[in-house]
């Protein structure tokens, strides 16, 4: 084909694209509507959060808070304990991600790096867990926590959150481990390790990427979770933030603006992490789906 | 070899290593499994006495169709829930998939979009559906007063109540209204999602297939997208069951008791918490689980079949 005769620099030329500048333009207008679809909400929540009820209902919808009240955040603050809720969500989400990471790189281990029969058979029970909805389970959990009297506690939250964020962290643990080659393992055998000893000093090492991948499955399943965080616990002392944010905004419906500030109170920590930390949060969200 | 295959107390290590993982699996979600099984017989208000009834649970479930007459309209929520798989399939994935493709090419401001559109996947669904419901709200919300301004809604007419149950022209936009929002919180997890697979076609491929003359689109249809089959596959079965055990964004902007737009789910909670029927709500469990079960086994063969032509 006259096509094979192509000579290095038309090469460059086609690399360089030849997507027309009609199609880039569309592309463009098509990149920037959808980026101010997923940015306007958060914005348009920040400046009602500001508003009093006049504004925010007739007078100035769209525009910019003028004058603004910042003594929305107070109310907000004054309303109920965000705070405190914020703090609750990230206690139960960290304790939820180092249990599941234990949990699931020792079992992990044991199935990917020792040979035994039934080790097949025992990754798949495993992996039914990501298909089961954590929902199906809530009325036997509740009844068994009712019992043995652990409702109103950060463990009603942790455990469950724990069992359902095993499947994903095992299937992420998997992915990579398998990816770490076994003469490692002997060589350490040879220097006299046992099997934990390689566990400890060879594997874990090694699983870091691992574990920031698992950690974000596992964080984006339990920090907006609201089926059990409802249910299992009443008391503000141990209630996470969407449960406490329903909470909130079901008994002050009448002044919108403390509603928005509470709103934006639970979400800018969030995004400030999120702004210091997207690219690692991708990367690591993508080395899942790839290994997965 | 030799070393690794065997060693000394090898099954005590087995054990000891799955130790963890088996107590939370086995006591959170088998355990769990088998009582909802065995609950759904009864009738039991979750303390006291239970009376066995048989499958007379899964009779009430299956008795009509429509919302308007049924006790518990569970086939209305399923039909919701599939309405919703099958908004997430056709509208949600193709727009995820474009992103990614886009994205995926080297386009100028390429993790600046990344970011933005992951960013309603970080944001509490409860934050959202709090945002959702001021967009909807009558009387000065959002949507309301953008139709009144392009001209769409006129002065005389009433606003649209977008979440009521049933509005004042009769007509109920209460689930499309919950799908739009569904929709759109999680095109950015399945773009990211893929965006991987796009990212994992070796450069060179592409190039190869541009020095043939292939054109963008070219590249993207025959090189592109079959090889990123495995992640598309589990992008539509994370969609397909995410659909049908959603609750949030239902029960925030409707609420447990909706009937025009009630998912499985929210008749499980209305039915555990509101009526105390734990016997009905274990019912609803276990056939929220098969329908999972079913449609997941179901696209891993469908996947499955296309390998092979």
């Amino acid at each position: 084909m006259a096509k094979n005769t192509y000579t290095g620099s038309d090469i460059s030329k086609y690399e360089v694209g030849k997507t027309s500048v009609t199609a880039k333009v569309f592309i463009w207008i098509f990149m920037i509507i959808w980026a101010i679809i997923n940015l306007y909400p958060l914005f348009w929540m920040f400046t009602f959060s500001l508003k009093d009820n006049m504004q925010i209902w007739t007078t100035n919808q769209f525009g910019l808070p003028n004058p603004a009240h910042w003594d929305n955040y107070k109310k907000a603050l004054n309303a109920g304990p965000i705070i405190r809720y914020f703090l609750n969500s990230v206690f139960v989400t960290v304790i939820t991600i180092i249990v599941t990471l234990i949990a699931a790189l020792m079992a992990t281990y044991a199935l990917t790096r020792i040979h035994w029969r039934m080790s097949k058979a025992v990754e798949k029970m495993f992996m039914l867990g990501i298909t089961i909805p954590i929902q199906a389970s809530i009325i036997p959990v509740f009844i068994v926590l009712r019992q043995i009297e652990m409702l109103d506690s950060y463990q009603a939250l942790i455990i469950p959150y724990s069992a359902f964020a095993l499947a994903m962290a095992i299937l992420i643990c998997t992915g990579f481990m398998t990816e770490i080659p076994i003469s490692l393992d002997e060589a350490a055998y040879i220097d006299g390790c046992g099997r934990a000893g390689v566990f400890f000093k060879v594997i874990l090492p090694l699983m870091k990427p691992a574990m920031a991948t698992a950690s974000i499955y596992t964080f984006l399943q339990c920090w907006n979770e609201l089926i059990f965080a409802q249910t299992f616990n009443n008391k503000d002392e141990y209630m996470t933030l969407p449960a406490g944010i329903m909470q909130m905004v079901g008994t002050h419906t009448t002044d919108w603006g403390p509603v928005g500030a509470a709103l934006a109170i639970a979400t800018f920590p969030m995004l400030i992490v999120y702004v210091l930390l997207s690219r690692r949060i991708q990367d690591s969200f993508i080395a899942g789906a790839i290994k997965g | 070899m030799r070393i690794m295959t065997k060693r000394k107390f090898d099954g005590i290590t087995i054990f000891l290593f799955l130790l963890p993982a088996l107590i939370l699996f086995i006591g959170i979600l088998v355990a769990p499994l088998v009582t909802s099984g065995y609950y759904s017989f009864f009738e039991w208000k979750g303390f006291g006495d239970s009376t066995f009834i048989g499958i007379d649970n899964y009779k009430v479930l299956f008795k009509t169709f429509t919302h308007k007459n049924a006790e518990v309209p569970f086939l209305w929520a399923a039909r919701n829930a599939l309405i919703l798989a099958l908004c997430s399939l056709l509208i949600q994935l193709p727009i995820s998939l474009g992103l990614a493709l886009l994205l995926g090419k080297g386009f100028k401001g390429e993790r600046f979009f990344l970011s933005v559109n992951f960013l309603p996947v970080l944001i509490s669904t409860v934050v959202i559906g709090q945002l959702w419901k001021k967009i909807y709200y009558p009387d000065g919300g959002l949507l309301n007063t953008i139709l009144r301004k392009v001209g769409y809604l006129k002065a005389d007419q009433p606003d649209i109540t977008w979440l009521a149950e049933k509005g004042a022209d009769g007509k109920s936009y209460l689930l499309g209204s919950v799908i739009v929002p569904m929709l759109w919180q999680y095109v950015g997890y399945h773009m990211l999602l893929m965006y991987a697979g796009v990212k994992s076609v070796p450069p060179e491929l592409r190039e190869a297939a541009k020095i043939d003359g292939a054109t963008d689109w070219q590249v993207d249809r025959f090189i592109v997208i079959p090889s990123m089959k495995q992640i598309i596959k589990v992008s539509v079965i994370f969609s397909v069951t995410g659909s049908l055990k959603s609750y949030d964004l239902v029960a925030i902007l409707g609420t447990n008791k909706t009937r025009v737009a009630a998912v499985p789910s929210t008749l499980l909670m209305d039915q555990m918490t509101a009526w105390g029927r734990y016997g009905m709500g274990s019912a609803i469990a276990v056939l929220l689980i098969i329908m999972c079960f079913f449609f997941a086994i179901l696209i891993g063969e469908l996947f499955k079949d296309r390998e092979k032509v």
